[in-house]
């Protein structure tokens, strides 16, 4: 039997939950217009004011916020709450070394948490399981998210962060966790460990996973839900929209429910930012309509998928986006972190290399790698192993804190990689998904 | 008398070894002693060649990494102790060594040659000078 954390939300008759949006739309947008100079500014440049805005059949007339924005307005400039109604930041691993950084109220903190909270019953989660968070703690949303959402529900929380996969696997085994949240491709690489130490999925005690923070295929599901012995669900979110929890997946695995009451969802053609109708391919756009600390408006995820109303067999009444295909702009997600070539670029010159440098991502059992050529230059040569092995370590070392994941470093020599003509290709990306 | 060594860097890989000596040979130049230092990503090759400039400037416009080190050339009696009794000298000058390797002589039956990388050349040679040591010139270097 389905079983729901907020059922009056999550299986309301679709004309409340498009009423509801409708209020909540109008109200925000009159706050925003109130209290965020900035987005007034885009409003005012085309022409909308809060008086035009009287639904959800409004929602085209508004502006865009996207990425830019974010960093032309960082830090505070998108604030729509005075700071000291603000209890905690999260953040992205930022662009050019500016991050994103996202705020929130005690309210958007319990939006977000009961986000989560619905992900994790959603996947069976009642107050009677072990659910052990590993995915990061602290600046990244994916930890603080799902430990939440594991508190709402009453689950016993492991909160284990990521890395060191023996203890994680000691956790999962001594305190029979039955409930695993991280990034798939960590769940894989578990899976992989525990096949190692001679561990079939009937001795392991888990039984389902919530899994998300990168793109990941179909067939990565059914191998991770076989090692493991599980069912593995998809979580969807962004850091400037909350986090992890934005939609997730149901026991039917068709799609994430978008929670509606919280975000409206609309498909874009990227080009020409144009709304296309249901179920076409197209730029996801979300709209916070009851955030209060970081209230996006039509906000421009770059995530390429599609979405559906058709009544799912879960009983949810809340619209379905299909897994993102990609991002329509540069930024890989390496092991579930947000990676740019231009930060790449930014330690290179920072530390006397040249800006030659190509980034090769590709998945090997299921767990992303991630290694950066660097050509040497002739400054940086000398005939000592120790002397250059130093300067290697010191690139990884700053490669590491500008990113917050260690690629692997190899330097080259001069002009091994290869130049274009137009563009540079930085990254060769290999991951079949 | 100081000498100089060239250092040129290599990606560890099956042929860069070879694209290099292709330079040197195309251009004539001839290899008189060559050490290599590797780690699993790269590798420093260590010469000494008859015409350290020209080799240099050949290597980079092939667009190799090659820089000029200074290094000191010994000759070393070809009998048992002949190694030990030159390092008491070193010993004694207080001199570190950071690598060391072997230099073929074309001729000279009596004497090994040894090129020895250390910490500060100019202090080196002079505390080595004053013990009675005397490093072989380029000069000489290219007669044995």
């Amino acid at each position: 039997m389905e079983r729901y954390y907020q059922p009056e939300i999550e299986c309301a008759p679709r004309e409340e939950i498009e009423k509801l949006q409708s209020e909540r739309l109008v109200s925000q947008v009159r706050r925003v217009w109130e209290n965020v100079p900035y987005y007034r500014k885009k409003m005012e440049e085309k022409g909308v004011s809060p008086q035009d805005i009287r639904g959800i059949e409004d929602l085209s007339k508004l502006p865009f916020l996207s990425k830019s924005d974010l960093r032309d307005a960082y830090p505070y400039g998108l604030l729509g709450k005075p700071l000291k109604e603000c209890v905690r930041i999260q953040s992205t691993s930022g662009t050019t070394g500016k991050r994103v950084v996202a705020f929130y109220t005690q309210h958007d903190i319990d939006l977000w948490e009961d986000c989560c909270a619905r992900a994790i019953v959603a996947a069976g989660g009642t107050d009677e399981d072990v659910c052990q968070v590993s995915y990061g703690y602290g600046l990244f949303t994916g930890g603080p998210g799902l430990n939440g959402g594991s508190h709402k529900v009453g689950c016993l929380t492991v909160p284990t962060s990521s890395g060191n996969t023996d203890r994680q696997i000691m956790f999962i085994q001594d305190l029979s966790a039955t409930i695993l949240c991280c990034t798939p491709s960590y769940a894989a690489y578990l899976g992989e460990r525990m096949k190692e130490m001679g561990l079939g999925p009937d001795e392991i005690p888990l039984k389902a996973g919530i899994f998300g923070a990168e793109a990941w295929s179909e067939e990565m599901r059914q191998d991770i839900q076989n090692t493991l012995g599980i069912k593995a669900y998809d979580i969807y979110g962004l850091t400037e929209l909350s986090g992890p929890g934005v939609a997730f997946e149901c026991s039917d695995q068709h799609g994430m429910h978008l929670n509606e009451d919280h975000f409206i969802a609309e498909i874009i053609d990227p080009e020409t930012q144009e709304v296309l109708p249901e179920g076409s391919v197209g730029e996801l756009v979300i709209t916070a309509v009851d955030k209060e600390a970081f209230p996006m408006i039509r906000y421009r995820t770059r995530d390429i998928c599609s979405l559906s109303r058709e009544k799912c067999s879960c009983g949810r009444t809340h619209v379905r986006m299909s897994k993102p295909k990609g991002r329509s702009d540069d930024m890989l997600i390496i092991r579930g972190v947000n990676v740019f070539p231009s930060q790449i670029e930014t330690v290179l010159l920072n530390q006397g290399y040249a800006a030659n440098y190509q980034i090769i991502v590709d998945r090997v059992n299921n767990t992303d790698t991630f290694d950066v050529q660097v050509e040497m230059t002739p400054e940086m040569f000398t005939d000592h192993v120790g002397g250059i092995q130093e300067l290697q370590k010191k690139l990884d070392a700053a490669l590491q804190s500008m990113l917050g994941i260690r690629p692997k470093v190899t330097l080259v020599a001069p002009k091994t990689i290869a130049r274009s003509e137009g563009k540079a290709v930085r990254v060769i990306d290999r991951r079949k998904i | 008398m100081s000498i100089q060594q060239l250092s040129v860097f290599l990606e560890n890989q099956p042929g860069k070894l070879f694209e290099m000596t292709a330079v040197l040979a195309e251009n004539k130049i001839d290899i008189r002693a060559l050490s290599l230092a590797e780690t699993t990503d790269f590798g420093i090759a260590r010469l000494i060649v008859d015409d350290a400039a020209k080799a240099a400037s050949v290597l980079r416009s092939g667009d190799f990494i090659a820089s000029g080190t200074d290094v000191l050339a010994f000759a070393v009696p070809n009998e048992p102790g002949g190694l030990h009794n030159l390092l008491a000298k070193f010993n004694a000058a207080q001199v570190n060594i950071e690598y060391m390797y072997a230099f073929l002589g074309n001729e000279d039956k009596k004497n090994a040659y040894m090129i020895f990388r250390v910490t500060d050349t100019p202090a080196a040679e002079a505390a080595l000078t004053a013990l009675g040591l005397k490093p072989l010139s380029e000069q000489e270097i290219r007669t044995i």
